[in-house]
């Protein structure tokens, strides 16, 4: 990140020699051993059951992730009476197409207008919307997006490709509590005869977060 | 308590991060044990034998912090928090071998308050653990209401993000009251707050420069973070 190469670490830091050691196996291999040894000792004690675990990840591969906000999304665009539902009370609305739940227990939905552009992020950790998107991706959860998101977030949106016009405001919102935030992104042009699972199909997860824009939809 | 608390985690400003790397929507993992890992800390959590501020300050006050993964913060966090518990002892890890000697005595450890089974695993999942309550009183500030952040060292877990201490803000919204961070963190209750959504200026956080750039920026911030100004 700095430029630092092997070996040109700063020597002064507690944590190097636990770091070190770990280099001796290489990164991977000594966090894999870790966590195996960790789950079967807390199964010997009691403490977890590994098939609870399988469901946890079945859970966030299959069924919790960011299509879920885009059903969201679409039925918000066609439907003027869920999007003044969601104004008023998203967690309800969100609740209604079966998404609830951990760290989307309180939800507030953002929307995106030519005058003003939202970006969601939590510089203290790595809070996000669950039932809507799913697990963070690791850049939401880096230090770069959690330092600049606040400070420079044109920046930001330039490390994603999207220039915003000067006169568009930007408003993040950093979630520092059990709030989570869902950015509503403004429908694209030319999707104006499109079905409602046509127009989930425009909607990617950095649309949702505010670091990016909906797809255009491809010419027929 | 120890005399000071430090959070490596109050990222909010700081200069020099470098630059973000976006990342395809479908790619979850990056390691083989990084599933395992998310799910060994939710079904470790959902025992109750700490709450999610507690494992927040677990993981912020690590100080490999900075050089860490996310997932490998989660992990290390979590042995802490075990280890703190009673329930891993010194060099348990270290001589575990994950298949070999499961039957071999080992130290004692209570019970979890409870267990998760994995039939229910999708309702614990999507019920969550909402944390607002009944409020303790009537909310002090009104939307659109100015109020300066608390400002000066807090030693203990905090939510209050070091950029906006001491700024000046607008009330936006109320969000009822909510279990407060700060004291369940510490194990002193939910001792519920009001929690408020307060905006600032991108000038009065970071000064002019900034402000050429249209910027707004919130914060969520319960009622004891809050003063008038």
């Amino acid at each position: 990140m700095h430029g630092m190469t092997q070996g040109d670490h700063d020597p002064g830091h507690e944590y190097e020699h636990e770091h070190e050691h770990e280099h001796e196996h290489s990164e991977l291999g000594a966090m894999d051993l870790r966590v195996r040894a960790l789950e079967s000792l807390l199964a010997a004690k009691g403490w977890i059951d590994p098939a609870a675990l399988d469901a946890i990840v079945d859970a966030y591969q299959t069924r919790i992730g960011p299509r879920n906000g885009a059903r969201v999304v679409a039925r918000a665009w066609v439907d003027p009476a869920y999007r003044d539902w969601l104004r008023r009370d998203a967690t309800a609305a969100i609740a209604s197409l079966g998404f609830s739940g951990r760290q989307g227990e309180h939800m507030v939905v953002v929307e995106n207008t030519p005058d003003t552009h939202h970006l969601v992020v939590c510089t203290l950790c790595s809070c996000y919307p669950w039932p809507v998107l799913g697990l963070p991706p690791t850049w939401y959860k880096s230090a770069p997006y959690r330092a600049r998101a606040v400070r420079d977030p044109r920046g930001v949106l330039a490390d994603f490709g999207v220039v915003l016009p000067e006169s568009t405001a930007i408003r993040v919102w950093d979630s520092t509590a059990e709030i989570r935030y869902l950015v509503l992104p403004m429908r694209p042009p030319g999707s104006e005869g499109l079905s409602e699972d046509a127009l989930a199909d425009l909607v990617t997860r950095d649309s949702m977060i505010g670091t990016g824009l909906p797809r255009s939809p491809s010419p027929a | 308590m120890t005399m000071s608390y430090h959070s490596h985690a109050d990222l909010g400003g700081r200069e020099g991060c470098g630059h973000v790397v976006p990342e395809p929507e479908g790619e979850l993992w990056h390691a083989a044990w990084e599933p395992r890992a998310m799910a060994l800390t939710v079904a470790a959590g959902a025992t109750g034998a700490w709450n999610i501020d507690m494992s927040r300050a677990a993981r912020e006050t690590l100080p490999a912090y900075a050089r860490l993964s996310y997932y490998e913060i989660w992990i290390h966090a979590l042995e802490r928090l075990l280890r703190e518990r009673g329930v891993l002892h010194d060099d348990e890890l270290a001589d575990a071998d994950a298949d070999a000697d499961a039957d071999r005595p080992r130290p004692g450890s209570p019970p979890p308050p409870r267990l998760l089974r994995a039939a229910d695993v999708p309702a614990v999942l999507a019920r969550g653990a909402p944390t607002e309550r009944p409020a303790p009183g009537p909310a002090r500030f009104a939307p659109g209401r100015r109020v300066r952040l608390r400002t000066g060292a807090v030693p203990h877990h905090t939510r209050l993000p070091g950029y906006a201490r001491g700024r000046v803000g607008v009330v936006e919204s109320l969000h009822g009251a909510h279990v407060f961070a700060d004291t369940h963190a510490q194990g002193q209750g939910e001792q519920p707050q009001w929690l408020y959504t307060v905006v600032f200026d991108g000038g009065e956080l970071w000064g002019g420069a900034t402000g050429a750039q249209r910027l707004r920026v919130s914060i969520d911030a319960w009622e004891p973070y809050l003063e008038s100004a």
